[in-house]
């Protein structure tokens, strides 16, 4: 494995309801190499999410540390977290999350928004997303002009138009038919393996979980066999 | 760069039905703000109008209007030659001692109202050069005649050239109509002084006007006037006076203003509850853009703007509601003299601008809190709502 892009250790993670404490994540370590493509794989409630939020900057541990690409994303205030998100990942969404009222091209844009880049390069790297994505000709569209399979592409270019070196995703498929799975599937493995991607991606589906080249399971918060595969 | 307008402008088309319904209450209360204050601009305008600059206005000290002013035959005689006032061509004192009287007349379509006639001296209508015989001609003094404005004309029954009506003691003939566009004067009916004083039984005349042979003699003589204990009187430019008079617009619109902003009150939280539907409707929305790396901060403008264009939409609409209002002639009642004014709407770029002004607070103060609830929620919860 290359050195890890991703280092987590003894991460754990409380939800506390009142007198009632919620153990989503007890004590996980984990490395994430560069390049890897991993499915984080589990029943519904064993943290699957909880985890993958830490990883992208959008949750914080109770305790434990989460090193992204040199940056111990627990210990980021909110504007640095945000800063430090829209420049390192890209995440996509199980029900899309695209912006109705924007077409998809600008919706592929918005990130961009937050870079100093002038609208003419802008226009260049949007056009570039969609066009690996396969949707240059639907530049103009509006989300609900698309199909599921569509949507979710389009917000995959949305998620890779920084070119963030870690791309994740939460039930990329899990709104989709199999035809439109295996079409997002094959993207982010194309992601993966042509443009060096590094993958996490949540799903319970071991179909999809095949598309990854590592598989790491959680359960009850835990990890089965410590992480391998 | 933060959140794109066109998110904003697409997202109240979107929901078309409230954008409107939520503008058109903005666009009532900035159309009634407008109109209002087109009407207190008209009716100063008018008082600014009437004015003339190089003229003097005498009245008793303390008077504050012409009204209530009361000179005395023989103190009238005490100044009018002086030297600091201008002559005619025939050699006589450009003064015109003047009195006011109110009478009441039957309006054309039923009921009637208060009309004011003024009685001026040979002079007076040399020093207003603004007001012009249009029908008719001008009354001679010992006739009972009287000329009337053209509105008054148009306002009031037997007020046509050649018909009569009784006012005081004695019934009057329209000999002429005059013009006077603009000016407190096309509200009034104009005749010879001393018939009005012996009409209407006053001893006094109630103030003179008069015409300087220059600046510097103006300010002579009301230095010699206002010096002399004797004469008691109070000395200024007619200009100065009628600028005074604009306070006559006060009550409309202080009314106005007041109206204005319990409206305004009512548009605002329309506006904020159109924004706090939107705000409630687009939480993941606003969750997704928080993971794209958006502040805070942007969500915050973002809401708070969409409500100041939602607030334009309406505001502009409201301006252009209240636009063919522009120089409808209208009326209103005079405090000082109790007689009705006639001026005009007039509705300026400048008013356009604070009707807008007014509006862009409007959906700021509606905007403000539905903003920052949108902006404080935290992104995970966003993300998980439906
Ligand atoms: N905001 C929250 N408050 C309380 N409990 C939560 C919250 N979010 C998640 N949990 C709990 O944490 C556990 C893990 O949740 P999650 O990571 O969403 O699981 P998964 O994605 O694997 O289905 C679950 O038991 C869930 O009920
Ligand atoms: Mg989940």
């Amino acid at each position: 494995m290359d050195q890890a892009i991703v280092q987590i250790r003894e991460l754990s993670k409380l939800y506390r309801h009142g007198d009632i404490e919620v153990v989503a994540l007890n004590s996980i370590s984990l490395d994430i190499g560069r390049g890897e493509f991993v499915a984080l794989m589990g029943p519904s409630g064993s943290g699957k999410s909880t985890l993958l939020h830490i990883i992208a900057g959008i949750d914080r541990p109770t305790s434990g540390r989460c090193v992204v690409e040199g940056t111990d994303v627990s210990e980021l205030g909110e504007t640095a977290l945000a800063a430090w998100r829209k420049q390192h990942v890209g995440f996509v969404f199980q029900t899309f999350n695209l912006i109705p009222v924007l077409t998809a091209f600008e919706n592929v844009e918005l990130p961009l928004l937050l870079t100093g880049l002038s609208g003419r390069e802008r226009r260049d790297h949007v056009e570039a997303a969609l066009e690996l994505v396969g949707l240059a000709d639907r530049m103009k569209h509006l989300p609900r002009q698309l199909s599921g399979g569509q949507e979710q592409r389009v917000a995959i270019a949305r998620a890779l138009v920084t070119d963030p070196t870690l791309l994740v995703a939460d039930e990329p498929t899990g709104n989709l038919d199999a035809h439109s799975a295996a079409e997002v599937l094959g993207l982010l493995q194309t992601l993966n393996s042509a443009a060096g991607k590094t993958v996490v991606m949540v799903t319970h589906d071991p179909k999809a979980a095949a598309h990854a080249k590592r598989m790491v399971h959680l359960e009850k918060g835990e990890l089965l066999n410590g992480g391998g595969s | 760069m933060a959140i794109p307008l066109k998110y904003n402008l697409r997202n109240l088309r979107v929901r078309w039905r409230s954008t409107i319904a939520t503008a058109l209450g903005i666009a009532l209360t900035v159309a009634v703000f407008v109109m209002v204050m087109a009407l207190a601009r008209g009716l100063k305008a008018t008082y600014v109008n009437t004015g003339d600059a190089r003229n003097l206005l005498v009245m008793r000290k303390g008077s504050t209007a012409e009204s209530s002013s009361q000179i005395e035959r023989s103190k009238v005689l005490r100044f009018k030659y002086h030297d600091e006032i201008a002559r005619n061509e025939r050699g006589d004192p450009v003064a015109s001692p003047e009195i006011i009287v109110l009478i009441q007349l039957d309006r054309i379509d039923g009921g009637n109202a208060n009309v004011l006639v003024r009685g001026i001296g040979p002079i007076g209508l040399e020093l207003r050069p603004n007001v012009k015989l249009v029908e008719g001609r001008l009354f001679q003094p010992g006739l009972a005649e009287c000329i009337v404005s053209r509105k008054i004309a148009a306002r009031f029954a037997h007020c046509r050239v050649g018909e009569t009506f009784r006012a005081g003691k004695r019934t009057w003939r329209v000999a002429g109509i005059f013009d006077a566009t603009k000016t407190t004067y096309e509200s009034e009916i104009w005749t010879d002084a001393d018939e009005v004083r012996e009409a209407f039984s006053r001893s006094f005349y109630g103030s003179v006007l008069l015409r300087p042979t220059d600046e510097a003699a103006g300010a002579a003589l009301i230095k010699r006037l206002e010096v002399n204990k004797d004469l008691f009187v109070r000395v200024l430019p007619e200009s100065e006076y009628y600028k005074e008079q604009t306070k006559n617009a006060g009550p409309i619109q202080f009314m106005g203003g007041f109206l204005a902003i319990i409206m305004s009150i009512g548009a605002a939280f329309a506006a904020m509850n159109t924004m706090y539907a939107a705000v409630g409707a687009r939480t993941r929305e606003i969750g997704t853009l928080r993971v794209l790396g958006f502040r805070r901060r942007d969500i915050y403008l973002s809401f708070l703007l969409e409500s100041v264009l939602l607030a334009l939409v309406g505001g502009g609409l409201g301006c252009l509601a209240s636009l063919p209002i522009n120089g409808l002639a209208t009326g209103t009642m005079s405090w000082t003299t109790f007689s009705e004014v006639a001026f005009e709407f007039r509705i300026t770029g400048e008013l356009l601008l604070k009707g807008m002004t007014f509006a862009v607070v409007m959906g700021v103060l509606g905007g403000l809190l539905p903003a920052r609830v949108a902006a404080q929620k935290p992104v995970l919860d966003a993300l998980r709502s439906v």
